[in-house]
């Protein structure tokens, strides 16, 4: 069940409508893959839906119509042992992080391991390494809410990261960051997508787009328009 | 790992301290139960033993003989009995003591014709041939009656009986207190950490590992409170049983009047039982709950 299906596409979607009770569809009929090893930007304005489609994705939200696959399931059928096991196949940053305030910024980090059942001694080490790499080497034993905006961004996508999940969903990472850091966690993506990830980064940052070469998925009035990119 | 677990969920003082205190005051009750439980029935058993150690024989006067000499052979008829180790004749003055708390001073018994008494006290080894001895008055003194207290014995261990199951059933009621008490606030916490919870489902923890994060906070939540409730019942028991013992030392000579040997080490471990279990019907209480709670909440 772990392996994923040769050229089964790790999300897909076909369909897809999308709509809040009575209100309006939010979206209205969205279809796209995303491929193993691929790397690939969500956009569009603020409202149009990006934080939506990944929660469609998380399968915490049920589509009002169209069909979801994700890991080569149907998502509708996704319940309790395979539902962890796509959640654990899936590293999620969220637009306002939910970090555990109680918890400090080791143990937030280290929580997709605990949760997981793995020793400390096993993994100490390698969650102290991947906070150094985003910065945050010496605030270990602070706790999220006396971090700034752009630390705690950081110690959410090192969560994600760390349990090297076979995709990343990043909800506008580098929003709260300046140019020059947002460039250096865009590389840490990029890396980790060399190493086999999946990677969707939501933005509406036209420059941290430019910086790379890549596959666009933009949400515009409930539609999806995939730009295929230069390569 | 565990260093870590127990804080998975974020502790909300005041609830917590309250569900802590609903244990206090449930365990306190448990653990004095089951204490007087168990002092209760070693009082009837060292009771029922000191009566088996002792039958009385009863002479009754009878028109044209003569009473002392009834009673010196009745006296004797014990004495050669195997497993008897004395006979003891009470005087016409010790058996007018003995009736004196029915009759009053005042009044003069002397001249009522009042049955003697021979205090016959048995060896060790209970093995006396009382049947034995019964037929042979049968036939010598046929209104010589032997009395060896068995009536005393089974209606004293019967109500002893009775009362240790009552406290036992207590014992049960505020174990199921406890659990609903625990399901209650197992609730409570779910509500309010419901964003922990669904972080920790995000980051790929099954319900399982979530449950069990919840037992274990409410499971030492438990064990604080009912430690607590049972060091106060601890405390109550061996002030009150020993007072309760010494009235029934004081009946009878000897006796021993500290306190732990009185409330005894089984009722102590009565206690720390009573204690455990609490603690443990918590974790267990939470644990099924919050597994409960998770499933029904997806079905939605
Ligand atoms: N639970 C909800 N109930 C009702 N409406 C919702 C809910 N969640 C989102 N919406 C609506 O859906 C629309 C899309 O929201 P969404 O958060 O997906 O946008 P977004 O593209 O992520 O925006 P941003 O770039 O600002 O983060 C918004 O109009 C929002 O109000
Ligand atoms: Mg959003």
């Amino acid at each position: 069940m772990n392996a994923v299906v040769v050229g089964e596409p790790v999300v897909a979607f076909d369909g897809v409508g999308m709509r809040f009770g009575r209100g309006p569809e939010i979206l209205r009929d969205v279809s796209f893959a995303i491929e193993p090893r691929s790397f690939q930007f969500l956009t569009g304005p603020s409202g149009a839906g990006k934080t939506t489609l990944l929660r469609l994705v998380l399968a915490a939200l049920r589509p009002t119509r169209g069909h979801i696959r994700l890991f080569g399931q149907g998502a509708s059928r996704i319940s309790g042992g395979a539902l962890t096991d796509v959640r654990r196949r899936t590293g999620i940053v969220f637009q306002d992080f939910r970090l555990l305030d109680h918890l400090s910024v080791y143990q937030n980090v280290a929580l997709p391991l605990v949760v997981r059942g793995r020793d400390e001694a096993g993994y100490r080490a390698e969650v102290i390494e991947l906070l150094q790499w985003v910065g945050l080497g010496g605030q270990l034993d602070r706790l999220p809410p006396i971090l700034s905006g752009g630390e705690k961004q950081r110690v959410a996508i090192a969560r994600a990261l760390i349990a090297r999940p076979e995709l990343i969903l990043a909800d506008e990472p580098t929003g709260n960051v300046d140019p020059h850091l947002a460039e250096r966690l865009l590389h840490l993506f990029i890396e980790l997508n060399r190493l086999g990830t999946s990677v969707v980064i939501a933005t509406h940052d036209l420059a941290l787009m430019d910086q790379v070469e890549a596959r666009r998925l933009i949400l515009s009035d409930g539609l999806l328009f995939v730009d295929e990119g230069a390569s | 790992m565990s260093a870590l677990r127990p804080g998975l969920v974020p502790a909300d003082d005041a609830a917590a301290r309250s569900f802590a205190g609903i244990m206090a005051i449930l365990a306190f009750l448990a653990a004095l139960a089951a204490a007087a439980a168990v002092s209760l029935s070693a009082t009837a058993a060292d009771w029922g033993a000191a009566l088996a150690q002792e039958v009385t024989l009863q002479v009754l006067p009878r028109t044209g003989r003569d009473l002392e000499q009834d009673v010196a052979r009745a006296a004797a008829l014990a004495r050669a009995t195997s497993g008897v180790a004395s006979a003891t004749v009470l005087s016409r003055r010790e058996t007018d003591s003995l009736l004196e708390p029915w009759f009053g001073q005042g009044l003069d018994i002397g001249d009522l014709p009042a049955p003697r008494l021979v205090v016959v006290r048995l060896g060790a080894a209970r093995s006396a041939d009382l049947t034995g001895l019964r037929e042979k008055l049968v036939t010598e003194l046929p209104f010589a009656r032997l009395d060896d207290h068995s009536g005393w014995i089974a209606s004293l261990v019967g109500s002893a009986r009775v009362l240790v199951w009552g406290a036992f059933a207590l014992v049960v009621l505020v174990m199921g207190a406890a659990l609903l008490a625990t399901t209650f606030a197992t609730r409570g916490a779910l509500a309010a950490n419901r964003r922990t919870v669904e972080v920790l489902h995000w980051v790929g923890a099954d319900d399982r590992f979530i449950a069990r994060a919840f037992a274990f906070r409410f499971a030492r939540l438990g064990l604080a409170g009912s430690a607590v409730g049972g060091l106060a019942a601890a405390c109550v028991a061996a002030a009150i049983i020993p007072a309760i013992r010494a009235t029934d030392a004081g009946l009878r000579d000897g006796g021993s009047l500290t306190g732990v040997s009185l409330v005894g080490w089984t009722g102590l471990a009565s206690i720390a039982v009573v204690v455990v279990a609490l603690a443990l019907a918590s974790g267990l209480a939470s644990h099924s709950s919050v597994s409960r709670l998770l499933r029904d909440s997806r079905r939605t």
